[in-house]
């Protein structure tokens, strides 16, 4: 969604523009473009802004006309981001400032306390001193703490409250009760005539320094997107006019030819011209091997071109690379909710004004049962309660390990779609996988062929009939006698016989190559052939018959070969507890001879598209909670049945976000992957909501002394300060443990 | 003398966090636009402002997200039932886009749930 809007957009820069009269000449002359939808010019940052799809030379070229200059800014995702980092590092030395001023007064002070116990006000002079003090503290809270306050305060309109608010009352009331002991120490009674200074200026710069560590702590957070992002090149060299010159990446359009040489990053995703080169893939997708590249293989933006150079033509630019569209998914999901967060979620929601009633009953308690001093004990229960209590740490738990979670996951070519996703990925029972493509390579091969003489010049033979033909499986003959450099002719009298197989002639020899059935047609004895046939279909094989002249000369066999990888990955799934289940259309036989190999529990075979959608119904029927395995296109109906959806999309073209998993990678591998990161992800939640819901349904009571009997302490509001603070960077750092994430595959 | 003095501001102040929060009349703070207008909401001091918001129900809209709040906390706007995410850029206008949907309440929040606000539809 986002995607579109920035692919539809265009933003310049100008130079020389000074007034309302020029914004209107220019945002005329560039209405005026082929293909502008609209136009805006910005007076106070000097920039214009084109939506539609009108080539950027031609708005400078109209922007020029009018007597301006203008250049494509460079407004880059990246660019953005630095400018953020620039800002959160500018705020990261704001609040250390603000803590150390706040500190700095609040530690002496509190010292003095602890050595000469002299904080109370028995004096004119005390009055005075510590009127003095006041008003430094108030100067503290004003300018290290005044955020808090200003956004208590407008919050507190909106009738809403937040952590600002427990943070504003708390130190407010520990500052307006010591001034009321300073100006009129006479109205209360002695023991209570202590002041609280120290305690608001402490908790302001305990609070700032974790709100300084957690924004740092944050920052690596979100390094996941961070490493997608430099994955972006910033030039690419174009050939323009028969000449290679370096262009910035903004200003390469679809259809331009580029050049990569090796070492060189692929800026753009595009289709091979010229030139072969192995491709590391591996940020993209995880895949470890480097993938060969050559002449009309597709190059996704990113990648890294190792060792040859390539000449190829952009296909996709800008945002609609797969890279940039990997970003966008992966920045969306991990800004979204996981269910589990709900319970947090309503916590949060009530947990603030729910934490002020209890702070003041607390208060009202210690002032009518507690002992001397009354005052003094009312404020300290108050006010750490406030503290303490900040929800923020709970608020954090979820988002943080989705964050980090979702971002690893991207590492390994694993997409998730949302944070759903992400936890019911987590505990699935049933993982039922389409066999073509997944399990196999996809595409038929040659594997057996026997014969009587010169197995070559049967392959030959059979080969040159099946050119003709366009039976699935004829390809992967004729592939075979490609590769063993075999010459092939043109047969003569060529004649297809459905549901048989194919016949012609072939050098003076007449070839015939079928089922069983042609040579019971055409008379011809299969002898011992047939249990060596019945052998190979056993093991998944489609057999077929040659023969040359009448006789029988052998056998051929055709199998879509096992993925290498299938075994052990589905070796690690079951080690994950999942049950697996086979879906294909193919037949039975050589369905269950794959599940044979692969220890698949459970087979499907012969299935029409619907009927796989149906198999997973059936099995949530019954109570499992279903993961399916797709190549995300013609399974899109079982994709969206399933519990969780796992596309591959080893494809360029595969929309990403049609799944809730996709896995960049065609490999079972991916799943295996998806299921661990899912169920670390998990983990690290479940940490972190407990670590949370234990501090604060921990932490109030004690706030609130009912340790007191026990101990005969209360817990001072520096304490809380300090804990709260402390809270929230437990968990962002918690979330960060997940960024050491490694799935147990073994390359 | 005291003690009823004390207690009487504690119950009185418990009353009124419940009416302020809870039971109070939120007025004033809707705004409803037509469609096609720009809608700004300016993210500021743990409030989004306006933090409600009406639009017609079945029509896509835009929302304009202004972050002036370098807190990490407004980092983040979502919209949980419209499975919609968008990172703020600070001092920037972040576009978010809310296709057409069912009329409804739609809260949306930042990832602490601090920052809150409730988009209607109808
Ligand atoms: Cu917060």
């Amino acid at each position: 969604m986002a995607k579109e809007q920035q692919s539809a957009q265009t933003l310049f820069r100008l130079s020389g523009v000074s007034c309302a009269g020029c914004v209107n000449k220019i945002e005329s002359a560039v209405q005026g473009v082929a293909g502008v939808e609209d136009a805006r010019v910005n007076l106070a940052d000097k920039t214009l802004k084109v939506q539609g799809a009108a080539a950027p030379q031609a708005c400078i070229e109209a922007v020029r006309q009018a007597g301006y200059d203008a250049e494509v800014a460079k407004s880059s995702e990246r660019q953005r981001r630095e400018e953020q980092r620039a800002q959160e590092e500018r705020h990261y030395h704001q609040l250390l400032l603000r803590s150390a001023i706040a500190l700095g007064v609040g530690l002496p002070l509190m010292a003095w306390g602890l050595i000469t116990d002299k904080m109370s006000v028995n004096s004119f002079a005390d009055q005075l001193a510590w009127g003095a003090m006041g008003l430094i503290t108030l100067a503290i809270l004003v300018f290290c703490g005044g955020q808090f306050f200003s956004g208590a305060w407008k919050a507190l309109r909106h009738h809403s409250a937040t952590m600002d608010t427990l943070v504003a009352l708390g130190t407010g009331t520990a500052w307006l009760f010591s001034m009321l002991v300073v100006l009129v120490p006479h109205l209360l009674p002695e023991s209570a005539r202590h002041v609280y200074f120290e305690a608001s200026a402490m908790i302001i710069g305990l609070i700032s320094l974790g709100q300084a560590l957690e924004v740092r702590a944050r920052g690596r957070t979100s390094a996941a997107v961070e490493k997608l992002l430099e994955l972006q090149d910033t030039s690419a060299r174009v050939l323009r006019d028969g000449k290679e010159v370096d262009l910035p990446i903004e200003q390469v359009q679809a259809g331009d030819q580029l050049r990569v040489r090796p070492g060189e990053k692929i800026p753009v995703d595009g289709v091979v011209l010229e030139g072969g080169s192995l491709v590391d893939e591996s940020m993209l997708t995880g895949e470890p091997v480097p993938v060969k590249k050559g002449e009309g293989d597709s190059l996704a933006a990113g990648t890294l071109n190792k060792n040859g150079s390539l000449l190829f033509r952009a296909e996709k630019v800008g945002a609609d690379t797969r890279l940039a569209q990997i970003i966008e998914m992966v920045k969306n999901a991990q800004g979204s909710r996981v269910p589990i967060a709900r319970l947090a979620d309503k916590i949060s929601a009530i947990f603030v004004p729910v934490v002020m009633i209890i702070a003041v009953v607390a208060a009202l308690v210690w002032f009518n049962l507690g002992p001397d001093p009354r005052a003094a004990h009312m404020l300290v229960v108050l006010t750490s309660v406030l503290i303490i209590a900040c929800p923020c740490a709970l608020g954090l738990a979820t988002p943080m390990s989705v964050m980090v979670g979702v971002g690893k996951g991207a590492e390994y070519g694993v997409l998730v779609r949302n944070g759903k996703a992400l936890q019911q990925s987590c505990n699935l029972d049933v993982l039922v996988v389409d066999k073509t493509g997944t399990l196999t390579e996809g595409s038929p091969r040659l594997t057996d062929i026997e014969s009587e003489g010169d197995s070559d010049e049967l392959l030959r033979l059979l080969a040159s009939l099946e050119q003709g033909s366009e039976h699935p499986l004829a390809e992967a003959v004729v592939i075979a006698a490609h590769e063993k450099k075999l010459d092939l002719q043109k047969p003569t009298d060529f004649e297809a016989i459905t549901a048989h197989g194919v016949m012609g002639v072939i050098s003076g020899k007449k070839v015939l190559l079928g089922n069983s059935k042609l040579m019971q047609r055409e008379n011809i004895a299969l002898g011992d052939w047939q249990a060596r046939a019945n052998n190979l279909a056993e093991q998944g094989r489609t057999v077929m018959y040659g023969a040359v002249d009448g006789v029988l000369q052998g056998i051929i066999a055709v199998a879509d070969p096992i993925r290498d990888d299938a075994a052990a990955a589905i070796a690690r799934l079951r080690k994950l507890g999942l049950r697996l289940e086979m879906l294909t259309g193919d037949n039975q036989a050589s369905a269950e001879a794959v599940a044979r190999q692969l220890k698949i529990d459970k087979v499907h075979a012969e299935l029409l598209p619907e009927d796989k959608e149906r198999i997973v119904a059936e099995l949530q029927k019954g109570g499992a909670r279903v993961g399916m395995v797709g190549d995300g296109i013609n399974d899109a109906p079982a994709l969206a049945r399933a519990d969780v959806g796992f596309a591959i999309g080893a494809g360029t073209d595969v929309a990403i976000e049609s799944a809730d998993v996709t896995l960049m990678r065609s490999s079972l591998h991916g799943v295996a992957n998806a299921v661990e990161l899912s169920r670390a992800t998990l983990g690290n939640i479940k940490q972190n909501l407990f670590g949370a819901f234990i501090y604060n349904t921990l932490g109030i009571p004690i706030a609130a002394g009912v340790l007191y009997p026990l101990t005969g302490m209360l817990l001072s509001p520096i304490v809380a300060g300090a804990a709260m603070a402390l809270s929230s960077l437990t968990v962002v750092s918690n979330a960060n443990r997940l960024r050491f994430f490694k799935p147990s595959e073994v390359h | 003398m005291n003690a009823i003095l004390v207690n009487t501001i504690g119950v009185l102040l418990i009353i009124a966090i419940i009416w302020w929060f809870w039971l109070g009349p939120r007025r004033g703070v809707a705004k409803t636009v037509a469609a096609s207008e720009q809608l700004k909401i300016l993210v500021k001091n743990g409030v989004y402002e306006p933090d409600h918001i009406r639009l017609p129900a079945g029509h896509a809209a835009t929302l304009h997200f202004l972050r002036e709040d370098p807190s990490p906390c407004s980092e983040w706007v979502i919209f949980p039932d419209l499975e919609i995410s968008a990172e703020l850029a600070l001092n920037k206008e972040t576009t978010v886009e809310i296709p057409a949907a069912k009329p409804g309440k739609y809260p949306f929040s930042c990832q602490m749930q601090m920052y809150r606000g409730t988009l209607t539809l109808e």
